[in-house]
């Protein structure tokens, strides 16, 4: 993975160095509320419902267990002992006290980690596919790309009070891990025709108030150009985009009223200007970059492992796991590993100090060093041993990590909802809970095989609701919680928006409705129907009545 | 508000002098009648591109910043000095703060309307940072030079 240089070192410290002074003068009382705001909000801080809440940036989701340990320690010695785990590869804590920030990111800044751009109207953490670089589906690793966009969005200093927040997501693999298709640009790496690798650039998407499937403007971009086309991108959204209403200041704002195609015509003039004027890499940082990515020495094994098999055979609850949170390694006796952080009836996507100690302890002896964060509030081991699986098994489940759940019922993406944030107004994380508890016999998930569920405390849709196969929304209703259900949307390579089912449903009538939904499900599926596929043949009439039959 | 101009790297309080100054539109509109102008204002809605104008007989542009949060005008200054070459002053006005004249300097900014407090302390909001990432319209010379530089060097 990439390690940070001088350079990158010295950015990282004088950050935090800055930081510390804009947080002394808001001790001081130098500073008010309102204009510390805009500073702490470029660093990561914001003001939550009880406290104020500090995200980290993981880049691309990839992560050391000398990082992963000291991401424990800071929740361990500076907030309630856990940390959160969110949908774009970074982690949250909830509870840290302003004075100690500066110190936060000190102590994160000696593991090369950083606060940077992970909130504010700037270009955020880039995110990646959690399967980069141990995948075969992929054509090489997204990741060194992932990198280079970091370090030019860095500080850009064009792009730093831009119309609203952006967010970049890249994949170099068929199946869409990484929601591509739903970002404010989406990068597709892919093969041309002519054999040549370069981006497909998808822009416009996005969830929220008004969810958008992005549109591509570009069908094949060469690598070379990667950082000028973006910088076209972003300077055409800077002066065009929308800044009279915040709600429909994103990007998919401009793309879609100026049209997709007229849209690409102002970049690619824009582009054609400054395509070569300096802004993309020499062909030497491009290696420099490409080298820390290079592929880890794997072992020469076999590609069955007889010890796995015979602890398959002796053991029915590991050979679940491995079905359900395993998955196929590009090298030969390797597999890539899962991490649920969806226990049944927990809260998705926060892990203990202790949780976070074991998970850097087993990726140092049996994952290569390596951890990955991925969209959907879990954890990824990507280079496992299948020897070492029953092991890591073993180890997983001493620390509560090992639920065999993965992309199944349980496993299920909620915002903070009502229970921190401000925005929200309803509660995701108790919904999350009750659904989880109610279909919580394994077997029988299992059998149900590939269900997201997507929940949002409110429209800003940070739980990605339009994307979920059966997604919730919390709204208010004169003061109650009601639920609204969306059918049908994906956020993967066949990226859907969902249709609102009909009526809300109270907080006591949603887990049964979930659970009516399955049931047409179980009841109509074909073969190996997914139920996203049985809702897509059937379409949306079954699942309604079956929703609001009378009672 | 107190004037601030960037001098070698480093902010310090100018004079006001007098300025003579006028809007793009009123210009464009009846230049004979503004021969004597020497600063041109324009808006942060403007396109550059449809100015069509020389801009070359203004000693000052001045770009607005309606609110900090407003960053249009950090294109703008880029596109004046780095596609239409302009060298005078281009001066911030509005909503301009301590701690967002480091991106206005990478922009092209060398003059500042500041409107923050403590001006004479906003010199130092440009020294918090060695070095930069990406080329912009200053002299910085990107991260990824200097790599080269130094590994061309070794």
């Amino acid at each position: 993975m990439y390690r940070y240089d001088e350079f990158d070192a010295t950015m990282v410290a004088e950050r935090v160095a800055q930081f510390r002074g804009q947080v002394a003068r808001r001790l001081s009382g130098e500073l008010t509320e309102d204009q510390f705001k805009p500073l702490r909000l470029m660093n990561g801080l914001y003001l939550q419902l009880h406290a104020y809440m500090l995200r980290v940036a993981v880049p691309y989701g990839t992560m050391s267990s000398k990082q992963m340990r000291r991401l424990g320690e800071v929740a361990r010695k500076y907030d309630r002992g856990y940390g959160h785990f969110t949908t774009r590869q970074n982690i949250q804590y909830n509870w840290p006290a302003l004075v100690d920030v500066p110190d936060i990111l000190d102590d994160l800044a000696d593991v090369e980690m950083h606060a940077i751009q992970t909130s504010g109207n700037c270009i955020r953490n880039v995110t990646s596919d959690q399967y980069a670089g141990a995948t075969a589906e992929e054509i090489e690793d997204p990741r060194p790309y992932c990198e280079m966009i970091r370090q030019w969005s860095t500080f850009h200093p064009e792009f730093s009070f831009l119309p609203r927040k952006f967010k970049i997501a890249v994949t170099a693999a068929e199946h869409d891990r990484a929601a591509v298709k739903v970002h404010d640009i989406g990068l597709r790496l892919y093969r041309n025709d002519e054999g040549e690798t370069g981006f497909e650039v998808i822009v416009g998407g996005g969830l929220g108030r008004t969810p958008y499937v992005g549109h591509t403007i570009r069908k094949f971009l060469p690598k070379k150009y990667l950082l000028s086309y973006l910088e076209a991108i972003l300077r055409v959204y800077n002066l065009e985009g929308r800044r009279d209403n915040m709600y429909k200041a994103r990007i998919k704002i401009l793309v879609n009223s100026e049209g997709a195609e007229k849209f690409a015509e102002m970049v690619e003039d824009e582009w054609a200007q400054i395509k070569d004027k300096d802004i993309d890499l020499p062909r030497e940082e491009i290696a420099r970059i490409n080298d820390y990515f290079a592929a880890p020495a794997f072992e020469k094994l076999s590609e069955e492992s007889a010890a796995l098999e015979e602890k398959k055979a002796a053991d029915k609850d590991f050979a679940r796991w491995v079905r359900a949170n395993t998955a196929a390694h590009k090298a030969p006796g390797y597999a890539i590993v899962n991490i649920s952080l969806k226990p049944i009836g927990g809260i998705p996507g926060d892990i203990s100090d202790v949780q976070m100690e074991a998970v850097a302890d087993i990726a140092e002896k049996y994952s290569l060093d390596e951890i990955r964060a991925t969209h959907e509030q879990n954890l990824v081991l990507p280079h496992v041993k299948k020897e070492d699986l029953y092991t890591v098994y073993s180890a997983l489940k001493d620390a509560d990590l090992a639920t065999a759940n993965i992309g199944m019922v349980s496993d299920i993406i909620a915002c903070p909802g009502l229970d921190y944030c401000s925005l929200a107004n309803a509660r995701s994380i108790p919904i999350a809970q009750r659904i989880s508890e109610r279909f919580a016999d394994l077997d029988s998930q299992e059998e149900l095989g590939e269900i997201k569920i997507k929940i949002s405390g409110c429209i800003n849709a940070c739980g990605h609701h339009h994307v979920g196969h059966i997604g919730i929304l919390g709204v208010d209703k004169k003061g109650e919680e009601f639920y609204q259900v969306t059918l049908g949307g994906s956020g993967a390579e066949d990226a859907a928006l969902g249709e609102i089912a009909g009526r809300g449903l109270s907080s006591d009538q949603v887990v049964d409705a979930v659970e009516k939904l399955v049931g047409v499900y179980r009841e109509r599926r074909q073969d190996n129907e997914r139920f996203l596929d049985t809702y897509r043949r059937l379409g949306a009439e079954p699942f309604k009545e079956a929703l609001y039959e009378a009672a | 508000m107190k004037l601030l101009k960037l001098s070698r790297g480093r902010l310090l309080p100018a004079l006001e002098e007098p300025l003579a100054e006028v809007s793009l539109d009123a210009w464009r509109d009846n230049p004979q009648e503004h021969a004597e102008a020497t600063a041109l204002t324009i808006s942060n809605d403007t396109s550059l591109a449809d100015v069509k104008c020389d801009l070359h007989g203004f000693s000052v542009i001045i770009l607005d910043f309606p609110a900090f949060k407003d960053g249009r005008a950090y294109s703008q200054a880029r596109l004046l000095r780095e596609r239409y070459g302009y060298t005078g002053e281009i001066r911030a006005r509005g909503d301009v703060l301590r701690d967002q004249i480091f991106f206005m300097a990478r922009c092209g900014f060398n003059g500042f309307e500041f409107s923050g407090p403590n001006a004479d302390e906003a010199s130092a909001a440009l020294e918090e940072f060695s070095f930069a990432y990406q080329p912009a319209a200053d002299d910085a010379s990107p991260i990824w030079r200097k790599r080269l530089d130094r590994a061309a060097a070794a």
